[in-house]
């Protein structure tokens, strides 16, 4: 099976792809994309989230197949301009990261949380992104990654 | 010396640089981050090469069998597959093992546990090395499973080691014999198989090299003790064995034991090709070891006050099917079993056993935490018994600075075990439940109660843990630190073989570096083998002991900087100092340019200074095998926990409301990073006592993923108050105390208490299960 599909913006096409293959393996191993991540390859853990025709999914879950002729952005196309992102920002700044695994997918989790709620209460925050985990931090700085980026994009105080 | 692969991956670690502010003290940010936020940053996962084949494992599917006979031949005739090697293709010695050589790094003749690695296959795609492991033809004959540890204990049992069952049987003996108490309070406890469920899995990349060697890429938490493990598994030198530490997904523990290295680098050595394994989330639970289970009988004697007067306990770790690191866990439970109080009199008798349950080791707080569950919930048996509140009992028999504990030692640094409790008590407790935000109930978005049966508890915990490797291991690091001038700024670099797991110690190294050498930029080094070993990120060790090698190191590199610097402008040496890049004497004057300085060509060689030194913290020393008296630890950290829960008792549902926290770090070296240690130490203490376990049955693992096996999300983790105490420990540098582990240890027994006082439910199990809460 030949899949050709959009991907931050470029074009990509692959062939040979086998049927049990999933979206993930063929952004990580197959297009050289390796930044949404293999944590958990069963749905649960949110690592792998990518957003296909602007709808975040896990990638693990998603036959490459099912992405043929689709527009799929990843954690490597969150910023286009060469400058972080204000999510990215506010991740780095607020010591959201330690191990970063979890990173990617909470990135596009919260990326597509402040499109659909800019200003998102902390109740909401935690049911936007309580299909990420993440085992080092406990959750606090992201939630303050959350809040603070919220504020920047809105232009308010970071 | 050590060579270079002629090529590297892709992915394979590079220097990280950071020209950011950010001394001892302040909240320096990762060198790192901008990589992970823009998913640049290579994890072991990601790691890639031209020509690369995938590696995959074949796993015993008994706990214990005996080997009759291995079929390769289908596997091997699989298009695509290049390699199945047996036990009978590990060339050198097939026994590895952190204490005790005791594992087989391919099964032999028996297999020990289920998931135990039996052979290994080597294909050009990973479904296609999946589906050649199937067709491995391994004929078993099944053995009676050793599975209870209290059965394997007793001498009629199986004895699955020619020395028996028992890893480690350690006594500690304080005092009278039989003494005896007014008030006497016992119970017994049961703690379950925690998995650290760290999200990267398993990873790597082996290079064949040219000299006939390998260059392992790996995520691991100590290069040096897996490079001596590969090495011995190989026959070969350590200069044919390099490894180099590649990103890492957190490891909590769960990466002190080796686990693909050694089967990369044979099937690597095969193929004459790259080999890549990366284990899935199933494979993850097979591939490593996890927290002990521990059963646990306990009995405090006390004044009629509540003052302590005697200390029993029996603890009994099951170690599963191979040694790890059991040993040092039942050093730890003996030793620092009761708990930091004190008792004139004390009986321990802990045990570490072999069985055919899965193997298990090191886990983030090692030892303290299944023993704190069990002290803890005595230590609110006895408030009750002699009439006082939890942290009225624990203030009045906390140690103190000055005291010597259960096997003799000294505390002989900051032991704020009264304030820590008090502390807790000052700090507001959340609001009543308004019930107006259903999702804030017990079950949550399942909309399982709009309030009724619910009811509120609070409980508390205070637990201390050892930092640094005990008993007299000789616990060391190294630090490279070179001063030069590059593009005309003074620039220092740092090199350590100290594994970055995500916790920061890269940061750290960093912000040591500006401090002693008085520079911006400072670049970190691939961390590999080339530079002597760093010691094990483990214990939480790393700030105090390669923090100490690096301003070591830095000292060095500044003493004969500023030896040539008295030369060269009259000033006597002790009279400067650096900062801002420039050498500056005591009176504040500056007196040199840095750079120019380094750059003066008959003063210094082109590469500047660089010095390498090896650290060592204060020596422990073994304790005595009868008693279990000695000086067995280095540090001792404090930490206290005050949980709020509101648990559905119609349900069993539990809704931790709050999880506050006051923890003594001596100094916090990067304090937004101490905070991230102690959000998510606590959150992995509070998995364990409401949610966390590894469900074995007849040594089966029923729950290997994470549907299965749940660790909390953002739903389940509470706001958190934090209070950091910064008494410093003149013993070590900058006065630290590690930081990483005792969250994790107090976090999860002060969660059980609040469910106990909500509920009034004894609830001596943990994870507490829905069904322990209703009775049903």
């Amino acid at each position: 099976m030949r899949v050709t599909a959009t991907v931050n913006g470029e074009t990509h096409q692959i062939d040979d792809v086998w049927e049990g293959e999933s979206l993930m393996y063929a952004l990580r191993e197959r297009m050289g994309l390796p930044g949404s991540k293999n944590a958990c390859e069963q749905g649960e853990c949110g690592s792998c989230t990518v957003y296909l025709d602007g709808v975040p999914v896990c990638s693990c879950l998603v036959a490459a197949g099912q992405a043929h002729e689709r527009d799929i952005v990843t954690v490597e196309g969150l910023s286009d301009t060469g400058e972080l992102h204000p999510v990215q920002q506010a991740y780095l700044e607020q010591g959201a990261v330690q191990c970063g695994f979890c990173t990617p997918g909470l990135l596009v989790a919260t990326h597509d949380l402040l499109s659909r709620n800019p200003h998102p209460s902390d109740p909401q925050i935690r049911e936007a992104l309580a299909g990420n985990l993440c085992r080092c931090t406990g959750y606090e700085k992201i939630l303050d990654a959350v809040r603070a980026a919220a504020d920047r994009m809105d232009g308010g105080p970071a | 010396m050590t060579s270079i692969p002629l090529t590297s991956p892709q992915g394979a670690p590079s220097d990280t640089s950071s020209a950011a502010d950010g001394r001892i003290g302040e909240n320096a940010l990762r060198p790192d981050g901008t990589l992970k936020v823009t998913g640049e940053f290579a994890y072991a996962s990601d790691l890639w090469m031209d020509e690369m084949v995938w590696g995959t494992t074949v796993r015993s599917p008994h706990p214990h069998a005996r080997i009759v006979s291995i079929d390769i031949g289908p596997a091997l005739a699989t298009p695509g597959v290049y390699a199945v090697l047996t036990a009978e293709d590990v060339p050198g010695a097939n026994a590895v093992g952190l204490e005790h050589e005791d594992q087989p790094v391919l099964a032999e003749t028996v297999v020990r546990y289920k998931g135990e690695p039996v052979a290994i296959v080597a294909a050009d795609h990973p479904e296609i090395a999946r589906q050649a492991a199937k067709k491995v033809v391994v004929e078993y004959d099944v053995l009676e499973a050793v599975t209870d540890a209290r059965a394997a204990l007793d001498p009629a049992s199986v004895q699955l080691r020619p020395s028996g069952n028992v890893v480690r049987h350690l006594k500690v003996r304080k005092g009278e014999e039989l003494p005896t108490a007014a008030v006497v309070v016992s119970l017994d406890f049961e703690v379950g198989m925690q998995d650290q469920a760290f999200l990267g899995p398993e990873s790597g990349l082996a290079v064949p090299a040219e000299d006939g060697g390998v260059d392992l890429y790996v995520a691991t938490q100590w290069l040096h003790v897996d490079q001596r493990q590969v090495c011995s598994a190989l026959g070969l030198p350590p200069e044919k064995v390099r490894l180099s530490l590649s990103g890492v997904g957190g490891a909590f523990g769960g990466r002190e034991d080796l686990s693909m290295h050694v089967h990369a680098c044979l099937l690597a050595m095969h193929t004459n090709k790259p080999v890549k394994m990366v284990y899935n989330r199933e494979e993850s639970f097979y591939g490593h070891v996890h927290r002990h289970p521990a059963t646990m009988s306990y009995e405090f004697g006390a004044e009629p006050d509540g003052m302590l007067v005697y200390g029993r306990a029996e603890i009994l770790f099951d170690g599963g099917a191979y040694a790890s690191s059991t040993g040092a866990v039942v050093g730890n439970g003996g030793t620092l079993g009761l708990g930091p109080y004190r008792f004139p009199n004390v009986h321990i008798d802990c045990y570490g056993v072999y069985t055919n349950n899965p193997p298990c080791g090191a886990m983030r707080g090692f030892g303290c935490v299944q023993a704190a569950f069990a002290h803890e919930a005595l230590m609110d048996a006895l408030a009750e018994r002699v009439g006082v509140s939890p942290a009225a009992i624990r203030k009045l028999n906390g140690v103190r600075e000055g005291d010597v504990n259960i096997t003799g030692q000294v505390i002989d640094s900051a032991a704020p075990c009264e304030e820590l409790v008090q502390i807790l008590l000052d700090m507001p407790l959340p609001a009543e439940r308004s019930g107006a935000d259903l999702l804030s109930l017990p079950g949550g978005v399942a909309n399982s109660t709009h309030g009724e049966g619910v009811v509120r508890g609070v409980g508390y915990a205070l637990t201390y843990k050892n930092v640094g490797f005990s008993e007299g291991f000789d616990d060391y690091s190294t630090a490279r630190v070179r001063l030069q001038v590059i593009g005309g700024e003074a620039v220092a670099s740092v090199h350590t073989a100290a594994a970055e797991v995500g916790q920061g110690l890269i940061t750290v190294e960093q912000q040591i570096c500006r401090t002693e050498l008085g520079v911006g930029r400072v670049v970190v080094h691939p961390k590999n083998t080339q530079v002597g070993s760093g010691g094990s990120t483990s214990a939480s060790r790393q700030t105090y002991v390669t923090g100490g090698a690096v301003k070591a190191a830095c000292e060095a590199v500044r003493a004969r900087v500023l030896a040539a610097a008295a030369q060269v402008c009259g000033h006597t040496a002790d009279d400067l100092a650096l900062d801002g890049g420039k050498v500056v004497a005591r009176s504040g004057e500056v007196v040199l340019d840095l750079a120019e300085l380094l750059g003066d060509a008959e003063l210094f060689a082109d590469e500047g200074v660089e010095e390498t030194v090896e650290w060592r913290h204060r020596p422990t020393e073994a304790v005595d095998p009868e008693t279990g008296q000695g000086n067995a630890h280095v540090q001792y950290a404090f930490s206290a926990h005050r949980a709020v829960v509101d648990v559905d008792v119609d349900l069993g549902l539990v809704k931790v409301v709050a999880l506050d926290t006051a923890q003594d770090v001596g100094k916090a070296i990067n304090p937004d990073a101490v905070l991230g240690q102690i959000q998510g130490g606590s959150t992995q203490g509070m998995g364990l006592a409401l949610m966390e376990e590894i469900v074995v049955k007849d040594g089966h693992i029923m729950n290997p993923s994470f549907t299965d096996y749940l660790i909390p999300t953002i739903l389940d983790t509470p706001p958190m108050l934090i209070k950091i105490l910064e008494y410093a420990d003149p013993h070590a540098p900058y006065g630290v105390r590690g930081v990483g582990e005792p969250p994790t240890i107090s976090s999860g027994p002060a969660v059980a208490a609040a469910i106990r006082q909500a509920t009034g439910k004894a609830l001596r199990r943990v994870p507490i299960r829905p069904e322990h809460i209703t009775g049903t």
